[in-house]
């Protein structure tokens, strides 16, 4: 990690703690995006705010790969793999109610036992996973 | 309208977050997760950061009695920890170390039309619908 990237983690950091921030003050709820997105097409009162939240995410992804191709990288696996990993995500967020932002970010914020233990949890598989699997780099 | 666009506002600094943290570059997420080879901590900064900034904001939020557009606020009902949290976040794992998307920025990399994002977010809407119709015949 170069001193660049440090500074850009940090202040990148912020930038989502700000934002989870907002959505707190503003919305009154959670940002975790694994569940704002498995539930921004049921019924109910919070769907502007989840049809909003992450249509503000695709579009500023769309933006910022326009403006800087290179912040994105390609797929570190073929497509099966990426397309098991995705699916392996989608099962693990919805049983286990939330990822690296809902129980990372908000979860750790809040000192929520729940949340401590998932991330926990989900950094040993992953590391162990990374392990086994290779890193693919 | 206004939550929506609130919102939408929100969303954008997410994923500019994100983004100027890397962590839109799967590799270097699997950098962070690859302990044993040449480990990259930029992910702990990017938590550190969002950490130190929403802490201290929640705290103060929670003495408020609600939030700017909504009745209420809606925080996580659910306490103890179960099996089901614990194996959700070991699944959630495996597919993480896998593939370095986490929901966030595979969502965002989809703006990209990056075909890796596209058929990994593919991929996560069935695991969330298949889990949740599994819920739903359960009764859950």
């Amino acid at each position: 990690m170069t001193e660049i990237a440090a500074i850009r983690g940090l202040c990148g950091g912020a930038l989502i703690g700000l934002a989870a921030a907002v959505v707190l003050v503003v919305h009154g709820r959670i940002a975790g995006v694994s569940g704002i997105f498995g539930r921004a097409l049921d019924g109910g009162e919070g769907q502007p705010f989840r049809q909003g939240f992450v249509a503000g995410m695709v579009i500023t992804g769309a933006i910022a790969a326009a403006v800087a191709p290179s912040a994105f990288g390609g797929g570190v696996r073929g497509l099966p793999g990426l397309a098991l990993a995705g699916l392996l995500v989608g099962i693990g967020t919805t049983l286990g109610n939330g990822c690296t932002s809902g129980h990372g970010v908000c979860g750790i914020s809040r000192l929520s036992p729940r949340s401590i233990a998932a991330v926990a949890t989900f950094m040993l598989t992953a590391a162990l996973t990374v392990a086994i699997a290779g890193a693919h780099r | 309208m206004k939550p929506f666009v609130a919102a939408a506002l929100a969303g954008a600094v997410f994923a500019i977050g994100l983004v100027v943290s890397g962590m839109t570059v799967p590799a270097k997420v699997i950098g962070f997760l690859d302990v044993g080879g040449a480990w990259d901590p930029t992910l702990a900064l990017v938590m550190l950061g969002a950490i130190a900034v929403y802490a201290p904001i929640a705290r103060i939020v929670q003495r408020r009695e609600r939030p700017v557009l909504s009745e209420r606020f809606h925080w996580p009902t659910q306490r103890g920890i179960d099996a089901r949290l614990l194996a959700g976040a070991a699944i959630f794992g495996v597919g993480w170390g896998l593939s370095g998307y986490c929901p966030g920025p595979a969502l965002t990399s989809i703006g990209s039309g990056a075909t890796s994002a596209l058929v990994f977010v593919a991929a996560m809407i069935a695991g969330i619908a298949i889990t949740r119709a599994v819920d739903r015949s359960d009764g859950r």
